[in-house]
């Protein structure tokens, strides 16, 4: 838009007849000839300017992706499900019945029963309040650990990442799904927070390499000389300058990593080293569906099915946020 | 490109105007070498990229001093060590007497009121998630104890009227802008502080020509406005001869010629600026061809590894064998009324033989 604009404007005063509306009341009078016009993009009132924020495009980008009205959906029911499972089920999910142990599904229990005869749906809709816990709790303590190690490694460079890059380095080479068993199968008492506190230990590594990256790419532009030339401190210039223009990608990368924990969770759970009973969550259904697969294999669909809507509708909606708050991918 | 001389400049004027005024920014032997490392674990110093080298000049009040020279003969690097965002290996900056490369804390922090920068790229030099009004008020915010009486924003509106921009596009965000009004609000953050000094590095080489000549025309009306002093650096000839009144010609890292505008454009002593000067088009069809132009041959030598002596006599028509010998230092010489860093300067425009001779001191490298 900018060359093209330049050039009318230029057009224009040569011959003489720029008059904008805009025009501004120039107090100095010998200062600058005319403006340069206004782009006709943003040109359109006085009212809606406040709202041209990068982060205010960004949420109108969004509302316009479908994907992230599907996904976005999904997440709002899913979340509700973890918040409040009452809404979708008044059946308490600790009253069961063994004489109707592996019911398949039908009228009254639409998701069929499990081997204690529960009801399998209110089982499923409360799995979820653990699972999102964990997938919570991982990501926000990685995301506010990958901001604080990669701010700093990328801003300071030198002696300070070469130190932190290293260890990032160190913990990356250990495969977290391995050192989450190890690590989890010494551990004896394990509920929601032990399970994430472990997959936080193992999994910072990418969230801190991907935020040192970007940090790095904006650590040398112009704007960040300006300020140190106006003699801003470090501090100022991290919130000010660096963290806007350098969040983008790890916030997207969160989002979808939420969706990649929530698996995680159900895959150690699954092998025995996650959540223990009497919790309920997803990953224990799966253990406990796969002596029937054959037999009763609703006990494995109906798990399966929202392990992976929910970590599909995270997935999307991360790349949706991320394609957002790229400010490449919008001119 | 052609862009019409300013009035001061067609009056003519041998004599420098500004030399009686105070001096606001005294820089001696200023020195930044790059340092080459090999090795990953154990670095070893192998060598060192000489960006800046025994620089010397003195800035005027309300006086524009240009800098000239191709790319990557240091002229960057010599508005960083000004700024202070780099730190020189030697040398002397002194702001109004007070030594600038010294100053620490609240005392640096003071002196950068007084100078300050606009950047190349008006793409880049704007923080794309700030508002225009933050932007400019962002001197204000680290400057506490400068905030304006009549209020911030109302400042901000002001900077941004006399920068010829709308005030009412406050609330705007950079992207929003085109190029020369970036530039412009790039201008009103350098302003905000009322600096005395502004180094302005290639102001507008990233801007087409038609915006160029009004960004300069606006640095032009401020300098008259408020007093200020400019370091101008470009790569375009024409555009410093627009707005200087002094230049200097850089050449891998070192002054070649210093002298005001007139001495520098009309009489140039030394055989590099003579040759760049007869590389700029003439924009007159019918005059073209008349003029001699030079061919340097070979390209610049490597700052990492400069020629002994002179550093032009590998691409230098004159060179002798005192070029080899001995560093020509930037002094008067007899017949030249400019400082010149020329073993044999003399302001002959024409020099006997010189296209065809350009190429015979080649293989003297």
């Amino acid at each position: 838009m900018s060359e093209k604009t330049e050039l009318d404007d230029a057009a224009a005063r040569t011959d003489g007849t720029a008059t904008h509306p805009t025009a501004p009341a120039s107090s100095t009078g010998s200062a600058a000839a005319t403006p340069d016009a206004p782009d006709p993009a943003g040109g359109s009132g006085g009212g809606k300017e406040t709202e041209a924020s990068l982060w205010a495009d960004a949420w109108r980008s969004l509302r316009r992706n479908p994907w992230f009205l599907v996904s976005g959906a999904l997440l709002v029911v899913i979340v509700a499900m973890a918040i409040v499972p009452q809404l979708f089920t008044s059946v308490d999910p600790g009253s069961c019945d063994l004489s109707k142990s592996r019911q398949a599904p039908s009228a009254e229990h639409w998701f069929g029963t499990d081997i204690q005869g529960c009801d399998y749906y209110t089982r499923v809709i409360h799995g979820a309040r653990n699972s999102m816990i964990v997938g919570v709790v991982v990501s926000i303590g990685v995301f506010a650990f990958a901001v604080v190690v990669g701010l700093l490694a990328g801003y300071f460079g030198g002696w300070v990442d070469g130190l932190l890059s290293r260890i990032t380095d160190m913990i990356f080479a250990i495969p977290y799904m391995l050192g989450a068993l190890v690590f989890l199968n010494i551990i004896d008492t394990r509920g929601p927070i032990q399970v994430a506190l472990v997959l936080m230990l193992f999994t910072w590594p990418t969230s801190a390499r991907l935020m040192r990256g970007s940090v790095m790419s904006v650590v040398n532009s112009e704007y960040v000389m300006a300020a140190k030339a106006l003699g801003a401190g470090h501090l100022t210039i991290m919130r000010r300058h660096i963290l806007p223009n350098s969040l983008g990608p790890l916030i997207g990368y969160s989002t979808v990593f939420i969706g990649i924990i929530i698996g995680a969770e159900a895959t150690l759970t699954f092998l025995g080293v996650g959540l223990q009973l009497p919790a309920i969550s997803w990953g224990l259904q799966l253990t406990d569906a796969q002596s029937y697969v054959t037999s009763s294999p609703h006990l494995l669909l109906f798990p399966v099915i929202f392990v992976g809507v929910t970590v599909f509708a995270f997935m999307t909606l991360g790349d949706a946020v991320r394609d957002a708050l790229d400010p490449k991918s919008k001119r | 490109m052609s862009l019409p001389e300013t009035t001061s400049a067609a009056a003519g004027r041998g004599e420098d105007p500004f030399a009686d005024a105070e001096v606001v920014l005294d820089v001696q032997n200023l020195v930044k070498h790059f340092p080459l490392t090999q090795g990953i674990v154990f670095q070893r110093r192998v060598g060192a990229v000489q960006a800046v080298d025994d620089v010397s000049f003195q800035l005027r009040r309300g006086e524009t001093l240009g800098i000239v020279g191709e790319s990557g003969c240091g002229k960057s690097t010599l508005a960083k060590l000004l700024m202070r965002l780099e730190d020189p290996d030697a040398g002397a900056v002194s702001f109004r007497g007070e030594d600038f490369l010294a100053a620490k804390g609240e005392h640096l922090r003071r002196l950068r009121r007084k100078i300050q920068i606009i950047f190349q790229d008006p793409y880049t030099s704007l923080n794309p998630r700030m508002s225009v009004g933050d932007i400019i008020a962002e001197p204000f915010s680290l400057h506490p104890e400068e905030k304006p009486a009549q209020g911030v924003r109302n400042r901000v509106k002001e900077l941004l009227a006399l920068v010829g921009l709308n005030p009412d596009h406050i609330n705007r965000y950079p992207h929003q802008f085109s190029g020369g009004q970036r530039q412009r609000i790039g201008i009103a953050r350098g302003l905000a502080l009322n600096p005395d000094v502004i180094i302005c590095d290639e102001p507008v080489s990233a801007l087409d020509v038609s915006v160029q000549a009004q960004v300069m025309n606006l640095l032009d009306d401020l300098q008259q406005q408020l007093g200020l002093s400019y370091i101008f650096i470009a790569h375009d000839l024409s555009v410093v001869r627009h707005i200087a009144d002094r230049v200097g010609v850089m050449y891998l890292g070192r002054l070649a010629e210093l002298g005001t505008e007139e001495e520098i454009y009309r009489e140039p002593s030394h055989p590099y600026t003579q040759a760049l000067l007869s590389a700029v088009p003439v924009p007159d069809p019918t005059l073209r061809g008349q003029r001699e132009q030079i061919v340097l041959a070979g390209d610049p030598p490597n700052p990492a590894d400069p020629p002994s002596g002179c550093r032009f006599r590998t691409r230098c028509w004159k060179a002798t064998d005192i070029c080899t010998t001995q560093e020509p230092q930037l002094v008067s010489r007899p017949g030249v009324s400019q400082l010149s860093a020329c073993h044999h300067a003399a302001p002959d425009w024409e020099v006997e033989g010189a296209p065809d001779d350009a190429r015979r001191n080649d293989d003297s490298a």
